[in-house]
């Protein structure tokens, strides 16, 4: 082709310039632009900073014996649980709100690809928030109580709730993001709507159905204490109308 | 490469990009120009896969952009330099790019050079830019990939003359070395000293497009005579379409000796006599951007087909 003879002197490096870039590359993107902003900088800081907080408060009160692995975990995941989410809506509608799609869909023009890559960046940063709050926590709770009994106890099944907790709640953020493309309504609605549904489903007429639909019940004692088969099935069906469907909305949206 | 194929593309209702045929051949600038909602924004779009069309085809290099594996590397985009995350730093915008196409990082700081923006502007966050910084930072980010077609949207906005200049001659080089560029206007005057070609397009339709002297073909004359009624008197007399210039002046549709002759005639004494250049195209430009300009008119028609003919 005369072109390609035509550009050759422009070209300084070509390596790389017909190969697609890799999914490993754009789930590494992806975390990187959760912390490269100011907004997405000082959400790391005060997630960790407010981890630590709660966690220090929480063992100041009461009685060292009562400061469990279990009831310490059910306070100190909470900075982690609230923020992840709010990070996850940024993550989409950034690229509407500061126009970065532009970019974002000119150099990956597949967009379910850059969705993809979100979701999988996503869940990474949730475990390793995870892991930050088990940290602060485990800390804690070996300085506060070493040596009481039952201090560790039911802390693996606790702990892989706690993931499930946390990326799904983080995942449930990024759908929300994705159906409004805008970071206000996703955030309040991402936290109003659960509660409100709540208080509908505490309706006399609801008391069948409610356990199966109650986001914010089923997914809400994931952090206090070891599920029984049953809430776990609560749990899938909760999360499949809260964050499947919202998530398959979004793509669809995304998509178009 | 860039070519389209009638591309069409409605948006609320009514029709914005209507039949667009172009071509951009390697070596040369084409400048896209037409006033503001004339369809150059979505035209754009639509090459590079961010808008749909309703109908019709474009491709650059051969492909649709969106199967270009790497589109980055081949093609670099400035659709608005204002489309950047107000709080991520100037450098790291760069970087965020260069990481997903697979440029080295060390790139970035050789463009954040060429575009002369220094270490405390890299710094900066962007939302602390001002619009020609962003513009610099823009160019930059389309010249990221290493590109071999640039298509830029109103690159000239909010640059100053210095940065006009040194605007025109990357692009001249850039095509010089055999790419292909496409940038968008609304001034005549920010396209006309790169441009190789032009295309004019209002109301979604393209109205005339070739090069420079192509779109001459009608030829003006710039007059001036002390005694302006007189000289008025013989071009209508001579029936030559005139309209009033800058500095008491005639443009006069007709070429500079039919223009002589009828004043001579007259007596009347010229004081100036000249091809009007920019002139004419400038006014080719507003007639063809003019309002009622969509349905071009018999005039134009007869511009029309023949420069289809020499661009096809």
């Amino acid at each position: 082709m005369s072109t390609t003879t035509l550009t050759a002197p422009i070209r300084v490096n070509t390596a790389g310039v017909h190969a697609r870039p890799g999914l490993g590359r754009l789930v590494a993107v992806e975390l990187r632009k959760m912390v490269d902003t100011r907004a997405g900088f000082w959400l790391q800081v005060a997630m960790v900073a407010l981890t630590v907080v709660v966690v220090v408060v929480r063992l100041l009160v009461g009685d060292a014996a009562h400061h469990t692995f279990q009831s310490v975990l059910d306070a100190g995941l909470q900075p982690a649980a609230i923020l992840l989410p709010v990070l996850g809506i940024l993550l989409v509608t950034s690229e509407w709100s500061q126009r970065t799609g532009l970019i974002t869909f000119a150099l990956v023009p597949v967009r379910s690809r850059v969705l993809g890559a979100k979701l999988i960046a996503s869940l990474l940063w949730a475990v390793a928030m995870l892991a930050m709050s088990l940290a602060v926590v485990a800390a804690g709770v070996l300085v506060s109580s070493p040596g009481v009994e039952g201090t560790w106890s039911n802390a693996a099944p606790l702990i892989g709730q706690s993931a499930v907790y946390l990326t799904t709640g983080m995942v449930v953020g990024v759908a929300f993001g994705a159906i409004l493309l805008s970071a206000a309504p996703a955030i309040v609605l991402r936290f109003a709507l659960p509660t409100a549904w709540m208080a509908v489903l505490s309706l006399p007429a609801f008391s069948g159905v409610a356990p199966w639909v109650d986001y914010a019940r089923a997914l809400g004692q994931m952090t206090a204490k070891v599920m029984s088969a049953p809430q776990w099935a609560h749990a899938g069906t909760s999360l499949a109308i809260w964050m499947v469907l919202p998530l398959l909305i979004g793509a669809w949206r995304i998509g178009k | 490469m860039i070519q389209t194929n009638a591309l069409t593309k409605q948006l609320g209702g009514h029709t914005v990009v209507s039949d667009v045929t172009f071509r951009c051949e390697p070596g040369t600038v084409t400048g896209f120009l037409g006033p503001n909602g004339a369809g150059k924004t979505t035209t754009m779009r639509m090459l590079v896969g961010l808008s749909q069309p309703d109908s019709g085809t474009a491709q650059i290099l051969g492909e649709r952009y969106r199967d270009l594996p790497n589109p980055g590397r081949r093609v670099g985009i400035l659709l608005d330099a204002s489309a950047q995350h107000a709080g991520r730093r100037g450098r790291e915008a760069l970087a965020v790019s260069a990481h997903t196409m697979g440029v080295p990082a060390q790139r970035v700081d050789a463009l954040l050079k060429l575009v002369g923006l220094d270490e405390t502007a890299a710094r900066q966050r962007v939302g602390k830019y001002s619009l020609g910084m962003r513009q610099r930072l823009g160019f930059a980010h389309a010249l990221l990939g290493d590109p071999e077609v640039l298509i830029l949207d109103e690159p000239a906005n909010g640059l100053d003359p210095e940065g006009m200049r040194w605007m025109r001659g990357l692009l001249r080089n850039f095509a010089d070395r055999g790419g292909t560029v496409l940038l968008s206007s609304h001034l005549l005057a920010e396209v006309e000293a790169v441009a190789d070609r032009m295309m004019i397009i209002s109301g979604g339709r393209i109205q005339a497009q070739g090069t420079r002297a192509e779109l001459m073909t009608e030829s003006t004359t710039i007059v001036e005579a002390d005694d302006l009624a007189g000289l008025d008197a013989a071009l209508h007399r001579a029936g030559l379409a005139t309209h009033p210039a800058d500095g008491d002046r005639r443009l006069v549709e007709a070429e500079p000796e039919v223009v002589a002759r009828a004043a001579m005639a007259d007596g009347v004494v010229l004081r100036r006599l000249a091809p009007a250049e920019g002139a004419g195209l400038e006014r080719l430009f507003f007639k063809l951007t003019a309002p009622d300009a969509s349905t071009p008119s018999t005039q134009t028609d007869s511009i029309h087909p023949e420069l289809a003919g020499a661009t096809a």
